[in-house]
């Protein structure tokens, strides 16, 4: 069994209240970090535990903390970001729902760290139980004496508030989400400044995943030396998965970083292999922002290396081979799952959900889904494949925000990796209407050379 | 005051204020190495960044960090640093990225030109002309907005639209209360007021100014010419408004004004705003007094036709003033 950090009590019967979770040794970094550290102890500690940003971009969370500038008289603020819409991922939503305490505990000691007295968990507003949870929970803790004035009589003072988004993808990217904190349209702004230097209402703000300050209470209690123990690598730590998709027991898993994606897909304690005794297809392991992968290069490097969960792995072979963590959405296709259908979908959603202030997201975006949908409905030529490549790459990295990589990423990877599927839409657009292109080659072991994967 | 920094744009060297943009001190520098920018206006707080058409590579950050950033960026948000390298036109990877952006502005846009207000000085005429395909590679339904009229003297086409923002900064920061804003997102988003209430203030005008392309235009002048076959003529007039110091650029057609604008610099933006009064309300030339024919860019397609001419019109021939300007003109002409 892998160690939990953040869902071990989750199965604990009223562990969303104050009371139990308290006796579970819920709010001890509270009292161990107000009252024996200083804030910059708390921010070695965090640094010392190479703890990476859990929402996606994997930026160490304490040099992050680092950045920010401290002017004099100028409030600074922490505002959490739980406005998680990224299709495959629901890890955030899962610790809001059931451990709500160990939100808004990682809150306070980040909070104290980082001088702030005001902050903010800005919620997705599709989730209204987990903001009425949040809330309640708030209200229970402030009654406690864990928030408000003169906390602990320590003389430390936070407020701490829910705010109910926009209901848009684009407010979790963090600047839009500040914008939109702002009470203003949720457009992402240009960095720089960036938001460590001019923040909300012009302050210094840190914007942290909820799943990073959740896992800054076993920091605390337990050091961060301790915690970089677990991991491999510089992927210190536990980590959300959120397993979906053809599973025979998707959830969400808390697992040590480093463990073989095999484990992860085929190990009864996790995901229990592939519904239906089918077999894995592809994955996409971080939430639909990552590159696709087929099962081959899913298991393996292209050398032949098992590949494990963390960031590294992952990521090893660069986009060639490779694809990301992301925020752990993991999610799973199996033979008969069409790529080209599930690519349109992805785009689908990226084109519904681009903000429309910079224009190559604006209208790249909707340009990708209707080539998408004419292939995928059997009426794309080949040009048409090489059409949608060239849209992609004009798309990424001009954008203002990560959306439009977010969107031309699974393109690219689909095509990079699945592209015989795409021409088997094109060349057999009647039978592609009524059945699947199949498991194919997908997981064949890998003999050839990156290069060459593409081709065969 | 600083020290100047020393940045290189496509080889050229110049120094310039810290802070300075890479667009912006490429503008002192002038000529083709200009980045085009359809969303960047300097006399608007906050605009830019959006269009994406005045991406630039940074081939070397600065003297401190010589590293190259990683991505294109856009010119007009990026400030310089001291020893950095920029390359626009020099580098083909940035002239494919641009073209790239042009296709993608030109996706939607109904490419009306033919009947549009703005044609000969709209800049994404301009782009495309420079960058863009013979053909389309779109070949879906495009999107269409139905027209909004807001108020008596502006036209909305949406469909022409490139969400610049422009237009939203200017009532922000120039007229006293903004109606107008972003409505949707995406490829949804539209220019719109709060239930097609009318834009109505003293310096709404100006929004027909900033607006780069047809999606905002003068009702007053709507479909009365071609603006290549109007004369430009720089003008003033004692304005009353307190805001409006009166500079203006006439557009003859014979004897009559047809419209009136605020005048605009080399890049194409407005020196000075001017009021509706001067705008929509003075049409004649006794008006005005009349300082010197406009000086139009060779490149521009109004230039074709323009005043420098042996036939000069029939305001210039009452004024002296004129009569020599155009004179001038027509000997720097020839000597070309």
């Amino acid at each position: 069994m892998g160690r939990k950090l953040l869902l071990e009590h989750i199965n604990v019967p009223g562990i969303n209240t104050l009371a139990v979770y308290r006796e579970k040794g819920g709010y001890r970094a509270v009292e161990k970090a107000l009252k024996t550290l200083t804030p910059d102890d708390v921010v070695e500690e965090v640094k010392k535990s190479g703890l990476r940003g859990r929402g996606g971009a994997g930026f160490p969370t304490g040099m992050k903390w680092s950045f920010l500038a401290k002017p004099e008289g100028v409030p600074r603020y922490l505002v959490c970001n739980g406005d998680e819409s990224e299709p495959g991922t629901f890890k955030d939503r899962y610790l809001m729902t059931h451990i709500p305490h160990a939100l808004i505990e990682g809150m306070i000691v980040s909070s104290y760290a980082l001088g702030a007295n005001t902050s903010y968990i800005y919620v997705r507003g599709e989730m209204m139980p987990q903001i009425r949870i949040l809330e309640r929970a708030i209200e229970e803790a402030k009654a406690a004496g864990w928030l408000g004035k003169n906390i602990l009589g320590t003389g430390y003072d936070l407020e701490l508030y829910v705010q109910p988004g926009g209901g848009a993808y684009i407010c979790g990217e963090e600047t839009a989400l500040l914008e939109s904190l702002e009470g203003k349209r949720g457009n992402p702004r240009i960095k720089p400044p960036f938001p460590a230097i001019a923040g909300l209402y012009g302050c210094p703000t840190v914007v942290n995943n909820v799943e990073s300050i959740a896992a800054v209470v076993p920091i605390v209690n337990d050091g961060g030396d301790e915690y970089a123990k677990i991991g491999i690598g510089r992927s210190t730590g536990t980590k959300l998965i959120s397993a979906s998709g053809n599973l025979v027991k998707p959830g969400v898993y808390e697992i040590e970083l480093g463990i073989p994606v095999e484990e992860f897909i085929y190990s009864d304690e996790y995901c229990g292999g592939i519904a239906n005794g089918k077999r894995l297809k592809a994955t996409v392991a971080g939430g639909s922002s990552v590159p696709i992968l087929p099962a081959n290069l899913t298991l393996k490097y292209a050398n032949g290396e098992p590949r494990l969960m963390s960031y590294e792995s992952l990521s090893e072979g660069g986009f060639a081979t490779g694809t990301m963590l992301g925020s752990g959405g993991f999610i799973a296709f199996d033979e008969d799952q069409c790529i080209v259908r599930n690519t349109w979908n992805f785009s689908r959603f990226y084109h519904h959900e681009s903000c429309g202030q910079c224009s190559p997201c604006r209208e790249g975006t909707g340009w990708m889904e209707k080539i998408l949908h004419k292939i995928e409905h059997g009426h794309g030529t080949m040009e048409d494949i090489d059409l949608l490549w060239d849209v992609q790459r004009k798309i990424e990295g001009n954008t203002i925000c990560p959306l439009g990589d977010a969107a031309a990423w699974p393109v690219a990877s689909a095509i990079r990796h699945f592209r015989d599927e795409f021409e088997w839409h094109v060349k057999e657009p009647m039978k592609s209407q009524s059945t699947n292109y199949g498991l194919a080659n997908y997981a064949n072991p890998i003999e050839k050379k990156p290069e060459e994967v593409k081709e065969s | 005051m600083s020290d100047l920094v020393k940045v290189t744009i496509d080889g050229i060297t110049v120094e310039v204020e810290p802070g300075t943009t890479i667009l912006n001190a490429a503008r002192q520098i002038g000529g083709d190495i200009v980045p085009p920018a359809m969303c960047y206006y300097s006399k608007l707080k906050g605009s830019g960044g959006k269009c994406r058409t005045c991406i630039v590579k940074v081939s070397k950050g600065s003297e401190k960090d010589p590293r190259p950033m990683p991505k294109l960026v856009a010119s007009c948000r990026t400030t310089v640093m001291d020893g950095m390298e920029v390359l626009n036109i020099t580098s083909p990877e940035v002239l494919e990225a641009r073209a790239g952006v042009v296709e993608i502005l030109l996706i939607n846009h109904p490419l009306d030109c033919p009947v549009c207000d703005q044609a000969g000085e709209c800049d994404l005429q301009n782009l495309g002309y420079e960058h863009g395909l013979q053909k389309t590679r779109y070949e879906f339904e495009r999107r269409t907005f139905d027209r909004i009229d807001i108020g008596d003297k502006i036209q909305l086409h949406m469909n022409r639209c490139i969400l610049c923002y422009r237009c939203v900064f200017t009532a922000d920061q120039i007229t006293d209360k903004r109606v107008h804003g972003i409505l949707n997102r995406g490829d949804h988003s539209e220019i719109s007021t709060y239930i097609q209430a009318a834009v109505d203030n003293d310096f709404s005008g100006n929004v027909i100014d900033v607006c780069p392309v047809g999606a905002l235009t003068d009702k007053t002048f709507r479909f009365k010419n071609r603006v290549w076959f109007t004369k430009p003529v720089d003008a003033h007039r004692n304005c009353s408004h307190e805001k409006c110091n009166g500079k203006v650029t006439l557009w003859y057609k014979g004897d009559d004004v047809l419209r009136v604008t605020a005048r605009k610099d080399q890049f194409g933006e407005v020196e000075e705003f001017i009021c509706n009064e001067c705008r929509f309300d003075r049409k004649k030339t006794s008006d005005w007094t009349l300082e010197h024919p406009t000086h139009i860019s060779d490149t521009s397609v109004i230039s074709s036709n323009h005043y420098e001419t042996f036939k000069p019109l029939p305001v210039i021939k009452e004024n002296l003033a004129l009569q020599e300007a155009n004179q001038r003109e027509l000997e720097k002409t020839f000597k070309i």
